[in-house]
């Protein structure tokens, strides 16, 4: 099916880029192949894929349980927020406890941005989708707050943090690439989420209430305590996205500090088939395409946004064809 | 006083965009279905109602544009949710993404990156008396004078709009009886499409003649949540996009006034968003859902 | 309806059926249940499409496709479950899908709907919202929907399924009226009684077949029900009733609501003693579901107290939204169990294996330990469920329409596992829809109507009749 679908879309898509003005095979080599073909650009792509994998588990997570946590994008600048915060206070304090503080702040600061929806959810039975989409923008305005107001660098004047303090900058893993830590918390994230969701029996219940709630609740499974803990673990790995970002990549907070990532972890986690190790898969991808876009831009003179409506497109079309075959056998044998 | 009078008079432009997605999305919910692109078809409104304006000058092409960017999109979301019966969510989150992109590269490719916005001359507003509060634009006025009634009228008391009732409460009920329920779902969904890209449109055609990549913010999310809080009513909905606008027109003039200013503006920015939230918790539990929210229907 | 064929997948649902009706007559289609009489006329009403035969209306023949055709060429249906759209009026129901201008013309919807209830001979009001109405009343509202497009055939499911024997006999009234006026009525049933009293024709389907056609005043009950079974089924033999020990299920005074805030269970009080089998009978709708709800700890009570020794077994009247459909039949299992299976933070799933195979032995279910549940037939689910239950040995068992839907075999199995775990010396609360089933397990009997207890029997003395008018809520 993934292979069905990115064909499916690079067809689909095929018509945009020549009306951009390229071939949509060099194009679409551009995107998939060459960015594989360099070390430099293959550990792009791992750079690109680490906030994919935080927030694509994280939705991944919580869709599994059945708890439409839309809001991964403002958890993980909560995350982020708590990172910058700990960075710019953490002196001249060693790494080895300034960067477990910041994973730690930052999980905490995700899991309290996702709690009120949360609780609306589980005490009153308002529809999460909603709450926790609309404290997305909320989030943004925090943000932009601080970085206009007492977080603005004084030294730049721009609406950004001042740099954090080397103790809380995340350990580079590759010379000359800009691989950090972050990537490998993403993949320590998804094999512990790999192995809870599969192995354990709070993994089956979890799966359980997802699938069924009626039949979970009838099997005495504590439907209510189990979203709730499925809606706050997720919005702590969408938090520790935000800290890997940060501490990673950026070194300060700014506005622009996440493009999307919690919306684009949508994407992850449905092409995914909300299965850890699939969206670790799926974020790869994306990664890919991300990456390929910016080379594809430079080299064929169209939009990066190109690779954004290829996202896009793949979600739906991964959407879609899932569908269609289930339709059609439904249609057979019904 | 004229303080006062100035948020009326803002409340009601700035109301004006969440009221057309608001009363498009009604239909779609009371048809039983979640429209998780009404932030991208206001998007993708805003931008090709301007986009066509620029190109062909005229303003009244734009807002045609931007209706039938809305009616595709719209159609595109009703295959996937009322063909094939794809999670509401998950597409709907796909089709907004999807408009964004694509409004995104389109304005990349043609516009470029200029140094000066491209710009558009708004359209006026109508000032019928000199009187603040009711010097408003044409579209305000098409919304609360024309669109809301209407919308109002054709729900509960035509043919149409009981089709569309019972496909949202009892789609098994509603073939039993001879209608067509993808078909009435789709024109719901048409409708929410069309009426929240002409909202998006207004924000460029009207008020800024521009278009900026910010100028949605989530009104989409908001104009949704107001379905919500309204209960599935027209009326009740309309009441609180005023509320959000009020709240918003509020925090606005509130930055000027002293004593006030000290307060970071992104807070009172961000009070109308949380001020729904609020909303929707007092509004209590989600009883009153149409019947068959979120089921695709399939017949059995 | 002529070599009508239909399938599902590998099931053949109707087999080359042949079906006449005329006009001024009642036909019933009589077979047990899933012989295939309501996809007949599922095919008929263009709710289902046909993979072999043809349809012929009035002496033309048919194109139907979708309900839409079939109103169309005047056939009218009312469904088991009602089609109607509940927090509407009558007269907003009854204009669903008419054609029509755009303008929604309440006054002609008020116009039809009293034309139409005169002919059916009651009276409707068209302003009352459908959620506000009674079972008997909705289903008059059906019929007066299905009037009003000017129908010349009236199809009518299982219409007495809901009903108590005197609304069954203002029903039939309304038939016998709508009869004389010249419509052709199909009457789809599996209860013989009715059939002989109602119907001028009768057709019996037995697994997608036509079994017989015949007028009523050519066969007898007899013969009849040999055609709808083919075999006789082995009735469950009871023993003796037993006298019951120690109360295992105390509920006083208890209260409830149903989902909507209203009063649904309103002050009941009974015990249910081990070893024993307390039946609960009663028309659906007036608080069977709320009270077993509230004993499987599924709804909070509003009021009253419910002891119970030890977690009660419970078996649930909707079994499909009690199993975890997309998980194994082996994790049903053992759901609610998963944490005696742990060995350290994993799942011993070789031990879960083997615990499931091992109850779908003991309790005959066919299907394997990896199946999704979901694909099991009514029958192997329920096996599912009973197993889970029945695992844990019980002292108490609520029981809430077990045996609904389910084939012959099934059923037996059923009810000779309830009958096995009060010989154990559990006790059993059964509530059911079925009077015959009741009669047959319970030792004691009581009615619930409008959410309290009316009358109390040992099974073996009651009176039939009694129960009947008491279900009714005519003492």
């Amino acid at each position: 099916m993934p292979v069905a679908a990115v064909v499916v879309t690079f067809a689909l898509t095929a018509g945009i880029v020549l009306a951009a003005g390229a071939n949509p095979i060099d194009a679409y080599r551009q995107f998939l192949i060459t960015p594989l073909q360099s070390e430099f650009s293959l550990l792009e792509v791992l750079v690109s894929m680490t906030p994919l994998m935080f927030t694509g588990l994280a939705v991944a997570f919580a869709f599994r349980a059945g708890y439409w946590n839309i809001g991964a994008e403002g958890q993980l600048l909560c995350g982020a927020i708590a990172a910058a915060w700990l960075g710019q206070h953490a002196g001249g304090a060693p790494k080895v406890l300034v960067i477990p503080a910041m994973l730690v702040l930052g999980a905490l600061a995700g899991a309290v941005w996702a709690l009120p929806p949360a609780l609306l959810r589980t005490r009153f039975g308002i529809d999460e989708v909603v709450t926790t989409l609309l404290l997305n923008p909320v989030a943004l305005l925090v943000v932009s707050g601080l970085l206009n107001g007492p977080w603005r660098d004084p030294v730049t004047k721009f609406p950004e943090s001042p740099r954090i303090a080397g103790g809380a900058e995340f350990p580079q893993l590759v010379d000359r690439s800009r691989l950090h830590l972050g990537f490998v918390i993403a993949l320590v994230l998804a094999a512990v989420l790999w192995f809870v969701t599969t192995k354990t029996a709070s993994g089956v219940r979890l799966r359980a209430v997802g699938l069924s709630p009626r039949g979970a609740r009838f099997a005495r499974i504590p439907v209510e305590r189990t979203l709730l803990t499925a809606a706050l673990v997720s919005g702590a790995v969408a938090g520790l996205g935000g800290v890997s970002e940060l501490a990673g990549i950026q070194f300060r907070l700014t506005e622009g500090i996440s493009p999307g990532y919690g919306y684009t972890g949508v994407v992850a986690a449905t092409l995914g088939g909300l299965s850890m190790i699939g969206v670790t898969a799926a974020a790869f991808f994306l990664g890919l395409v991300n990456v390929g876009a910016g080379t594809a831009s430079r080299v064929l003179d169209v939009p990066t946004q190109l690779g954004e409506i290829i996202t896009a497109a793949l979600l739906l079309v991964a959407v879609g064809l899932i569908l269609f075959r289930r339709y059609r056998i439904v249609r057979v044998t019904a | 006083m004229s303080f006062i009078l100035d948020i009326v008079a803002a409340t009601f432009r700035v109301s004006t965009p969440i009221v057309y997605a608001t009363v498009g999305d009604t239909y779609v919910q009371r048809g039983g279905m979640l429209n998780l692109g009404i932030e991208g078809m206001m998007f993708a409104g805003a931008f090709f109602g301007f986009l066509t304006a620029f190109g062909t000058g005229s303003l009244w092409l734009g807002l045609g544009a931007a209706v039938g960017v809305g009616v595709a999109a719209a159609l595109l979301l009703g295959f996937l949710i009322v063909t094939l019966g794809t999670s509401q969510h998950v597409a709907g989150i796909g089709v907004t993404l999807l408009l964004i992109a694509v409004s995104e590269f389109t304005n990349r490719l043609v516009l470029g990156r200029p140094a000066t916005l491209p710009k558009v001359e708004t359209f006026d507003v109508l000032s019928p008396i000199d009187f603040r509060v009711v010097q408003q634009y044409g579209l305000t006025y098409a919304a609360f004078l024309a669109l809301v009634p209407a919308a109002w009228w054709v729900l509960n008391r035509s043919t149409f709009g009981l089709r569309v009732r019972a496909v949202g409460e009892n789609p098994e009920a509603a073939d039993v009886a001879g209608i067509n329920v993808f078909w009435t779902r789709y024109a719901a969904l048409a409708i929410g499409g069309a009426l929240a890209a002409l909202g998006g449109a207004f924000l460029t055609l009207a008020v800024l003649g521009s278009f900026t990549l910010d100028i949605v913010a989530g009104r989409g999310w908001v104009a949704l949540a107001m379905v919500i809080f309204g209960r599935w009513r027209v009326g009740r909905a309309v009441v609180g996009a005023l509320i959000f606008a009020g709240v918003y027109s509020l925090q606005l003039r509130l930055q000027i006034v002293p004593g006030w200013d000290a307060v970071p503006y992104e807070l009172l920015i961000a009070l109308p968003y949380v001020a729904v939230i609020v909303a929707l918790a007092l509004a209590g539990r989600s009883v009153a859902y149409p019947g068959a929210y979120l089921r695709p229907y399939r017949r059995a | 309806m002529r070599g009508i064929v239909k399938r599902f997948g590998d099931t053949v649902a109707n087999d080359g059926v042949d079906f006449t009706v005329r006009p001024g007559t009642i036909h019933a289609l009589l077979g047990e249940n899933g012989a295939g009489k309501t996809t007949l006329m599922r095919v008929l009403y263009g709710l289902a499409a046909r993979d072999g035969g043809e349809i012929f209306v009035g002496g033309g023949r048919a194109e139907i496709r979708s309900p839409k055709d079939a109103i169309r060429h005047g056939i009218g249906m009312v469904t088991q479950h009602f089609s109607l759209v509940e927090p509407m009026t009558v007269a907003e129901n009854v204009m669903l899908g008419a054609e029509g201008g755009f303008r929604l013309d309440l006054a002609a919807a008020r116009e039809l709907v009293a034309q139409a209830s005169e002919r059916v001979g009651i009276e409707i009001h068209p302003q009352v919202r459908v959620d506000s109405l009674s079972v008997g009343e909705r289903q008059r509202v059906e019929i007066v929907k299905a009037l009003s497009r000017e129908a010349r055939v009236l199809v009518l499911d299982e219409p007495t399924a809901v009903l108590v024997p005197q609304q069954v006999e203002l029903l039939f009234e309304a038939l016998r009226r709508l009869r004389e006026q010249g419509l052709a009525i199909v009457f789809i049933s599996h209860k013989l009684r009715e059939v002989t009293a109602i119907s001028d024709e009768v057709t019996v389907l037995r697994r997608g077949q036509v079994a017989g056609t015949a007028a009523i005043g050519d066969v007898d009950e007899r013969e009849l029900a040999r055609m709808m079974i083919g075999r006789l089924a082995a009735g469950v033999r009871r023993e003796s009733a037993s006298a019951g020990g120690e109360p295992v299920l105390s509920v006083e005074g208890l209260e409830a609501e149903d989902s909507r805030g209203l009063p649904a269970v309103r002050g009941v009080s009974f015990e249910v003693r081990a070893g024993e089998i307390l039946g609960i009978a009663g028309v659906s709708g007036n608080g069977q579901t709320e009270l077993a709800e509230v004993l499987s700890g599924l709804r909070e009570p509003t009021g009253g107290t419910v002891s119970v020794d030890g977690e009660p077994g419970r078996i649930p009247e909707d079994r499909r939204a009690s199993v975890v459909g997309e998980l194994s039949v082996a994790y049903n299992l053992v759901l609610e169990d998963l944490d005696s299976y742990r060995r350290g933070p994993m799942l011993d799933e070789r031990a879960i294996r083997r615990r499931a195979d091992e109850l779908i032995e003991r309790f005959d279910i066919r299907a394997r330990a990896t199946d999704s549940v979901q694909g099991l037939s009514g029958g192997n689910m329920q096996k599912v469920l009973l197993a889970r239950v029945l695992a844990h040995e019980p002292k108490a068992l609520v029981v809430a329409q077990p045996t609904q839907g389910l084939d012959v075999g099934a059923t037996e199995y059923v009810r000779s596992q309830l009958l096995a775990q009060r010989d154990a010396g559990a006790g059993i609360l059964l509530i059911s829809e079925d009077l015959e089933e009741l009669l047959a397990l319970s030792d004691r009997l009581v009615v619930m109507y409008e959410g309290e207890l009316v009358g109390s029997f040992e099974a073996a003395a009651a009176d039939v009749e009694e129960i009947g008018a008491l279900m009714a809520g005519l003492r």
